[in-house]
């Protein structure tokens, strides 16, 4: 789960890190008051992609007209496909110099690792490698005082600077681990009139984790179509073609939709219906595919735990009761695979043996709704 | 031979009294599994599919001399049953549960290390040396003894291939799921080290996808191999910066592309499906 900014940065001042003061606004008046009481303003869209100041959702704002101006500008404004629905407006910061630091999780070494630059301010994928300190952290003594001192040597940092570093880095180490995070990232970290500054600030959480912060506030970036499906408990995310499908497992999902695409047609989604879905979510779900009105619909399912009885019982009670009027192609094999078969056959729909006799042919159908 | 495990195997189930627990200890059983015990705080002196249930691991491996787990606990007990399984000097402990917390995996990892234990997962299917023995979830009727060794991510995809190899007259030694979530255990390279000492595997199936750079990392090791390797890389369609179903499965800033991974491969001498069905003909004519 990823956080606003806004967000982030009230973990990051909870935990004592320097933030500047800031108030998040949905209006452009709630700008302009914000603009009276902090004095010159950086008003910043709150969304969840980076890259938000080259495509122009930052402007600055000297006093309160300006910053009533520059909200009604963002506001609204289309960032990347979302649309902004609130900014923050922040204290404006004189920056004489710009530092990177992140912590992540290295998927490799299997444990964090800190991330850090004295060329910030811009995405850390376009820093020159060899200006980027990277150190493990080893868990579960975690990270420890003296690395904080050396990461600041690394990054050429002196003095009362690199002591005040090392205590934001320390901090930030507290974050990553109290909450969770997959990411917690300060890019630009800055230097103000000889003090660091958290100037932006990212907060990734890991979704696993989330029972156990109930402290947080959530954040979904699902549509509402992916959120329906979500509640049945089942993977899913929507794409942009007219082929529906499903699937049961994550992996055999991906390359049904890979092998659709290979004989040129285009996937609508990915829904993964888990290993051992029973018929009641599994009809749930075919039923909110159907409503989508795609040009076909693939079901491929190679039954292990999941019982190709249920998914035929799933996919009759839905064609029955709703209708599904659009070509289905389905594939059956695995555990009750002849049971399954009967039922779809009663039914008057084909079952496929090979994922590759499926997958050909429900391109073909989709070809034939599309000229139609 | 077989790689990890075998039908000497004693096997220790955690979670045994749970719905899944008892389902797929049924199902081991069957499959011909050395199931000794199992362990449910709290429930320790009932038996579960005849098998004797324990209060903790060590009381368990006491009694029976377990000596790998496999764990159906829900996902925030996990780090706390593995640690047990570990502390206990089992190995492999396969944690099947998928949602398990990254700090709690990485926990895990760290202990698993320290103490020398194999931990396979999380969000696994498990493991399953054809004809002798499995640990997990994988259905029964898919795997037959033969040359060629499989590892890979993902469940379904996984039996989807070893399915056609087993149709195509190719049987398995061992079969692996590392897992789909980005920290797990067991790597992609320590089983291709594993398939490389042992004497029955002859060719070796590995199934990687999007995200991450388990695969790119495996290529390097290939390299050194002489057994031959086939590969499959589920995800070309996925658009980058979303997560398709797998933790793991997502490309993130350009890293992890299947574009990366099939070049990668492709350099260090392995051969590429481009089509799941495509990789038996390609071990086929591998095995010769």
């Amino acid at each position: 789960m990823k956080l606003y900014e806004y967000m982030a940065k009230a973990v990051l001042r909870e935990a004592g890190l320097p933030v500047p003061p800031g108030r998040l606004c949905r209006t452009p008046a709630e700008a302009e008051a914000a603009c009276r009481e902090l004095g010159p303003v950086a008003v910043k869209a709150q969304v969840l992609v980076g890259g938000r100041g080259k495509a122009g959702g930052i402007r600055l704002a000297d006093d309160p007209a300006a910053a009533r101006e520059a909200a009604a500008a963002i506001l609204g404004m289309d960032l990347k496909g979302y649309t902004v629905e609130q900014v923050y407006c922040e204290s404006r910061l004189s920056i004489e110099k710009e530092l990177y630091v992140g912590i992540a999780v290295d998927a490799q070494g299997k444990r964090p690792v800190v991330i850090t630059s004295a060329s910030g301010g811009m995405d850390i994928e376009d820093v020159p490698e060899k200006a980027i300190v990277r150190m493990p952290v080893a868990l579960p003594w975690g990270l420890m005082g003296f690395q904080a001192r050396e990461l600041a040597r690394r990054v050429g940092l002196a003095g009362e600077l690199a002591s005040q570093y090392a205590g934001v880095v320390e901090k930030l180490w507290q974050v990553f681990r109290a909450k969770d995070a997959e990411l917690v990232e300060v890019n630009p970290l800055a230097v103000v009139e000889g003090r660091l500054v958290c100037a932006d600030a990212r907060l990734n959480v890991d979704d696993d984790a989330l029972f156990r912060h109930p402290e947080l506030p959530r954040v979904s970036e699902a549509t509402e179509l992916e959120s329906r499906v979500r509640e049945l408990g089942l993977a899913f995310v929507q794409l942009d073609g007219d082929i529906a499908v499903m699937a049961n497992g994550a992996g055999i999902t991906m390359g049904t939709l890979d092998v659709i695409q290979h004989f040129g047609g285009r996937p609508m989604n990915f829904l993964d219906a888990g290993g051992g879905s029973a018929a009641g979510p599994t009809a749930k779900a075919l039923e909110i595919l159907v409503q989508t009105r795609p040009k076909a619909i693939l079901i491929n399912i190679f039954g292990g735990i999941t019982r190709c009885d249920e998914v035929a019982k799933a996919i009759v009670e839905v064609k029955r009761r709703v209708g599904i009027p659009m070509p289905l192609v389905v594939r059956l094999v695995g555990t009750n695979e002849e049971a399954g078969r009967a039922m779809l056959e009663a039914e008057g729909v084909q079952a496929f043996r090979t994922m590759e006799e499926a997958a050909r042919r429900v391109v073909e159908l989709a070809g034939e709704g599309r000229g139609a | 031979m077989a790689v990890l495990v075998d039908e000497k195997t004693k096997v220790l189930v955690q979670g045994i009294t749970g719905n899944q627990g008892r389902f797929h200890t049924q199902r081991m059983l069957e499959y011909g599994t050395r199931v000794v015990a199992g362990t449910s705080p709290g429930k320790g002196g009932v038996e579960v599919e005849g098998v004797p249930v324990y209060d903790t691991v060590e009381a368990a491996v006491e009694k029976h001399g377990a000596n790998a787990s496999v764990l159906f606990v829900p996902a925030p007990f996990v780090k706390d049953a593995a640690c047990e399984a570990i502390a206990a000097g089992l190995s492999p402990v396969v944690v099947v549960a998928e949602h398990v917390p990254l700090h709690d995996a990485m926990e895990v990892v760290a202990f698993a290390r320290e103490r020398g234990a194999v931990v396979i997962g999380p969000n696994t299917y498990g493991i399953c040396t054809a004809g002798k023995t499995k640990l997990g979830i994988p259905p029964n009727q898919v795997f037959h003894p033969g040359p060629v060794g499989v590892v890979a991510r993902s469940g379904t995809l996984s039996y989807e291939i070893v399915d056609s190899l087993s149709r195509a007259g190719l049987g398995q030694t061992t079969v692996v799921g590392i897992g789909g979530d980005r920290v797990v255990g067991l790597s992609f390279v320590d089983m291709l080290k594993r398939f490389e000492k042992d004497p029955e595997t002859r060719a070796v199936v590995m199934v990687g996808e999007i995200g991450g750079t388990a695969e790119e990392e495996a290529a390097e090791y290939i390299k050194q191999m002489t057994k031959p390797v086939v590969a499959y890389i589920a995800g070309r369609s996925a658009p980058p910066g979303r997560r398709m179903g797998h933790a793991g499965a997502i490309i993130e800033r350009g890293r992890g592309s299947f574009e990366s991974k099939v070049r990668a491969l492709r350099e260090a001498g392995a051969q590429v499906a481009e089509l799941p069905w495509e990789v038996a003909p390609l071990v086929a004519a591998a095995l010769g």
